[in-house]
């Protein structure tokens, strides 16, 4: 048993990452998702092993107990998780209504600066209209 | 001292409710939130007091004695840190109380900076990796809402980044915690660093290299650096100057912690994190020779500022910790006032671009005064606080035969002088130039003033106060931070004081 579900902590955390390395934000967030619930996984594994109770009555002492630490480590990691993935919801639709577009944009003021000089160049070649207007 | 560890983490939360209850009246907003932040600052001082004479404080919540139950635990090197990080975010808090806008206390800006102290202080005085977890969650929580305040269209976009960027590191960070809990059945940083020394040699590596990892994207370190410089000038000038100051160095915190206590280092690992040092610092300061905005120059300053940390610690030596340490507390109040100083500049001229603004020293001699000194801090010109960080990293380089390593950030000094040449030559010297017009709805000109509000100057001077009372008052934080160096070093002291012997 332990071992299926350390196969799907790893597949959960492989899809996870290949949506992290999209463009669309929705996708990202799937893949945090996707991820936060292998971490979640884990952390139930870090247990021991599955199907013991984590707490009896008095009654029923001496049966073998789960180690409940790792349930309340994932109770919190959850609530965490869940907060952090209505957030980024949140912003994606705000990105999304301000530029129409569901995408990872591109940081201009890093573009400018890779191409340099050529930035002058490259907006004459575009719109020679607009820079005539501006060196004016 | 119990009560005042515990109320270092709880006044700033209750306060933050408060705020939230108040978010009518500005005003009062203000006078709590700094009332608390001065509590807290003196609440610090008499904290680095009792445990520079004492042995660390450890208060067991609920008296719940550790393992088991939750501790905070105050030593030498977290109660330094909490003084340095009170006493910015107080200065920075006073800074956003005076600037000129209409909106300043909308967006509940006020609470949500006070929820970024209490992790602050929480992640200073966790005794246990899953809280050491949660106080930086609570930090950075607030911090993805402060950076995207307001919600401005390049806002949303840089702070996707930071956010993704963020989530992911604490992911890796969670599942550092799951393994180490898997491996020793305990998340209680002490009990843990007994108990790993008895698992596999590979798994204890391996661990440590992925609290590395989690640690290092928080803290920026290369190759880990890229979404810092993306992410940070956007954001309202006074959130970027907290995030400069505070935000990497508690990441820096977790590596010098987690590392020093847990994952002792040698040999191998050793020359491996020299290598990071080495190349986080050459990196970021050619980074932001490259740049043509001051915020921007700045937020690759960091990253270049950073791997100094790390050589200290990479060196590994009692004087090379002390070195990391000092650096560390150098660095928070330098960069923070550097940062409120571009605030300064957008403040009388509208923008922060090198191209857009020049001649400030005329202008506004008072900014350029303050720029001047904490760059020249930056630099390390004695007898500023950054000079004797450097002198004792370079000692400790030198002692240690760590040539290439020292030789590289002697290099990276000079190169730190040449983009802070840059900024005072371009924005500081030449014709003034006009101020950015601001144009209203009704068609009016907007005439930005020629000095910026008096609370705003005073807040900036405050901070560079502090720098210059690490370089005055030397000789005294010198030897507290030998002696953080020698209790981080000697894992057993911090044992015995959370545990017991």
């Amino acid at each position: 048993m332990i071992i299926v579900v350390a196969v799907l902590v790893g597949v959960l955390f492989a899809t996870g990452i290949f949506l992290i390395l999209q463009r669309t934000l929705t996708r990202i967030i799937l893949g945090l998702t996707t991820m936060s619930n292998g971490v979640s996984m884990l952390l139930m594994l870090s247990g021991g092993r599955a199907g013991a109770a984590p707490f009896t009555d008095r009654q029923t002492s001496g049966v073998r107990l789960a180690d409940p630490m790792p349930q309340a480590m994932v109770l919190t990691a959850i609530v965490i998780n869940f907060a952090m993935v209505s957030f980024l919801l949140a912003m994606a639709y705000r990105s999304m209504s301000l530029t129409g577009a569901d995408e990872v944009e591109d940081d201009l003021e890093d573009r400018r600066i890779a191409l340099g000089e050529r930035v002058e160049e490259i907006y004459e070649e575009i719109a020679p209209d607009l820079v005539e207007e501006r060196d004016q | 001292m119990n009560v005042v560890i515990t109320l270092l983490v709880v006044a700033p939360l209750v306060a933050a409710g408060l705020n939230m209850a108040l978010w009518r009246r500005v005003k009062v907003q203000q006078i709590v939130g700094s009332s608390v932040l001065t509590a807290m600052l003196i609440g610090s001082l008499a904290l680095l007091r009792h445990v520079t004479t004492h042995d660390p404080v450890v208060v067991e919540l609920g008296a719940w004695s550790a393992p088991l139950g939750i501790v905070l635990v105050a030593d030498v090197f977290s109660a330094m840190l909490l003084v340095v990080a009170m006493a910015t975010l107080l200065a920075v808090f006073v800074y956003a109380v005076g600037q000129p806008r209409a909106d300043k206390g909308a967006f509940y800006f006020h609470s949500l900076y006070l929820i970024l102290a209490t992790g602050v202080a929480g992640s200073f005085l966790a005794g246990d990796l899953f809280n050491l977890f949660v106080g930086i969650e609570i930090t950075l929580t607030s911090s993805y809402v402060l950076i995207t305040l307001g919600g401005r269209k390049e806002q949303v976009r840089s702070g996707m980044t930071y956010v993704i960027i963020n989530l992911l590191a604490s992911t890796l960070l969670l599942v550092s915690i799951g393994l180490t809990y898997a491996a020793t059945g305990t998340v209680n940083m002490a009990d843990a660093a007994q108990k790993l020394d008895l698992i596999p040699n590979g798994v204890h590596q391996g661990i440590g290299a992925l609290m590395l990892i989690a640690f290092g994207l928080k803290a920026a370190i290369f190759p880990l650096f890229f979404w810092l410089p993306d992410s940070y000038p956007t954001a309202p000038v006074t959130v970027t100057a907290v995030f400069a100051g505070l935000l990497t160095k508690i990441g820096m915190y977790g590596i010098i912690r987690t590392q020093t206590l847990m994952f002792p280092m040698e040999g191998n690992s050793l020359m491996l994190l020299l290598g990071l040092a080495g190349a986080t610092m050459v990196v970021g300061a050619i980074g932001a020779l490259a740049q043509n905005d001051m915020k921007r120059l700045l937020s690759f300053s960091i990253v270049s500022q950073i791997g100094y940390i790390l050589f200290g610690l990479g060196i590994n030596t009692s004087i090379g910790v002390a070195g990391a340490i000092f650096f560390l507390l150098h660095q928070i109040p330098v960069k923070t006032s550097l940062f409120l100083v571009a605030g300064l500049v957008e403040t009388v001229s509208g923008s922060a671009s090198l191209d857009k603004v020049s001649g400030l020293m005329r202008r506004s001699p008072f900014t350029a005064a303050m720029f001047a000194l904490s760059g020249l801090s930056l630099i390390g010109l004695p007898p500023l606080s950054g000079f004797f960080g450097k002198l004792a990293l370079v000692e400790a380089g030198i002692s240690s035969r760590n040539w290439t390593v020292t030789a590289l950030s002697l290099v990276v000094s000079l190169l730190t002088l040449m983009y802070l040449t840059k900024v005072w030559s371009q924005m500081f010297w030449g014709e003034p130039s006009q101020p950015e017009q601001i144009r209203l709805g009704d068609g009016r000109v907007f005439e930005l003033p020629d000095r910026a509000p008096r609370m705003m100057n005073a807040a900036t001077l405050g901070l560079v106060g502090v720098t210059l009372v690490l370089a005055v008052a030397v000789e005294p934080i010198w030897s507290m931070c030998t002696q953080a160096s020698a209790e981080l070093l000697d894992p057993q002291f911090y044992i015995q004081a959370v545990l017991g012997s």
